[in-house]
């Protein structure tokens, strides 16, 4: 058996899969990649179960040395990294020698990358995820210096085929979004709880995104969106993607670890796909929504 | 019961009343509509999510279809059984037992004989992983959250808002009124369930010691 060894992290590395969906009835959230694309990618370059855990690094920092033979593949924000001290590059297999460190540094652009690691994982599984929570405490500690993560080799039935790997020939670095992030919203549940004139301006303005976020979520700023109902809603479910208005009446949008209920309107749901790229926006960017229908009215 | 949208995976269903909540929970149970994800019960929604969005519409078809059933009392009971009332030793030594007991007009050892005396059932979950919302059979205990919330409550400690009581699964803020404390783990991801209160799940608190 292989492993990683963690040397050094920076702001937050956790392991991360797609998550444990299905639970939120006991209060446990879905969790997983905060950039679900960028972690199913580097499983199809590494030719894994495109849910396989990999690492998710917040804006780089991370060192790795490899024990054993090990392969790796870094998607997500494009942090510059190197292997045993030379340059090397993102969304391609990177075969690491026994005693050979990886180490990425700070990313030009995005928040999260992912490390993604041929084979399997071994950490505790809750309800069936290796994902950390780091809010509610669920799944394995925050890597940290001397962590050691073991992997195993898996089978070829777990792993995917050739249709899908040679589709990874094209993947590219996430590259910036050029102007505002755009957004596909559904309006509700609770928009009937905001003045007319505050749903209008929510789906038209820009707004911008706050150095107040995390995992659970992100705190945007622009315009004020004013309610016209007044009093308590009593706590219902959210998903990731709620757009969430507290009484200061900037919004905060639920990203993985969000949680399984929540007592303020909520006046939009992102389309689920749409938090990918959400979650890689760095305080000061900015987002526009744009309305679209459910798609059952 | 009225459908509100809630993105492109979920379906928030809001019901009348509480009442009208349970009877929903006790037909999807009875009859799991396909393509449903899960459903997740608060006071007086339901929300219904799916993994596939694709399936959205066709879960939204089989929900307005859907007969309620003339009760849903039974709800509660289908996952646990009625006889099976889950026993939690308490301490009653919460620093917010005056306040609580000044609140509803009684000394100390009445809440303690209320909180007792009931049978609690975990109407949902949520705030964090294995947070039960009980109500009792009998009330008596409606107190407001505090003020402002403590920034830090330990693990095990049992509290009181609104309606409900609840035990803190492990060390969190929190603004719910204190009355007292239990070593039983809420919530311990070694066991199968690791949630001690489930949905459905009924309870009696004991005072510990006695």
């Amino acid at each position: 058996m292989s492993a990683l060894l963690v040397t050094r992290v920076g702001p937050l590395a956790t392991v991360q899969d797609l998550g444990r969906p299905g639970h939120a009835r006991l209060g446990v959230t879905t969790s997983g990649a905060a950039d679900r694309s960028a972690l199913r990618l580097g499983n199809r370059i590494l030719g894994n179960d495109p849910a396989a855990a990999g690492i998710e690094v917040l804006l780089g920092g991370l060192e790795v040395r490899s024990v054993g033979r090990t392969t790796v593949a870094l998607t997500g924000a494009p942090a510059p990294l190197t292997v045993a001290g030379r340059p090397a590059s993102p969304c391609v297999p990177l075969d690491l020698r026994d005693g050979e460190t990886l180490s990425l540094g700070m990313p030009p652009t995005g928040l999260r990358s992912y490390l993604a690691v041929r084979g399997r994982l071994e950490v505790a599984r809750v309800f069936g995820s290796a994902s950390t929570d780091p809010t509610s405490g669920v799944g394995p500690p925050l890597l940290e210096p001397g962590t050691l993560l073991s992997i195993s080799r898996v089978g070829s039935e777990q792993r995917c085929g050739v249709d899908d790997l040679a589709a990874t020939d094209l993947a590219a670095p996430a590259s910036p979004a050029v102007g505002d992030l755009v957004l596909r919203v559904v309006l509700g549940p609770r928009d009937d709880w905001f003045d007319p004139a505050s749903v209008a301006r929510f789906t038209t303005s820009a707004w911008e995104v706050t150095a107040d976020l995390d995992r659970v979520g992100i705190r945007l700023a622009g315009p004020p969106l004013a309610r016209s109902r007044m009093g308590e809603l009593a706590s219902e479910g959210v998903v990731r993607g709620s757009v969430q208005v507290p009484p200061s009446g900037q919004p905060l949008v639920f990203l993985a670890d969000h949680p399984t209920t929540g007592g303020y309107p909520v006046i939009g749901v992102l389309a689920d796909e749409d938090t990918d790229a959400l979650a890689q926006v760095r305080p000061g960017g900015r987002l526009r929504f744009r309305p679209t229908r459910p798609s059952w009215t | 019961m009225r459908l509100r949208p809630c993105g492109d995976r979920a379906v928030l269903v809001e019901l009348a009343d509480a009442d009208e909540r349970r009877r929903l929970e006790a037909a999807l149970r009875a009859t799991p509509l396909p393509g449903v994800l899960e459903h997740v019960p608060a006071a007086r929604t339901v929300l219904v999510t799916v993994n596939d969005p694709t399936r959205l519409a066709g879960v939204v078809a089989a929900l307005r279809s859907l007969t309620l059933p003339l009760t849903g009392a039974d709800v509660a009971t289908e996952s646990v059984p009625d006889t099976d009332v889950l026993e939690i030793p308490v301490t009653y030594d919460g620093d917010d037992l005056p306040e609580v007991a000044a609140h509803l007009g009684c000394d100390v050892r009445e809440v303690v004989t209320r909180h007792t005396g009931q049978v609690w059932l975990v109407e949902f979950a949520g705030f964090a992983p294995g947070f039960g919302y009980l109500l009792g059979d009998r009330g008596g205990l409606e107190v407001p959250r505090r003020s402002t919330p403590r920034t830090r409550i330990p693990a095990g400690a049992v509290g009181l808002a609104g309606p409900w009581s609840g035990v803190y699964p492990r060390a969190s803020p929190g603004g719910w009124q204190l009355i007292g404390r239990t070593d039983l783990e809420m919530w311990d991801t070694r066991r199968d369930p690791p949630a001690v209160l489930e949905p459905g799940r009924r309870v009696r608190f004991l005072e510990a010691g006695l």
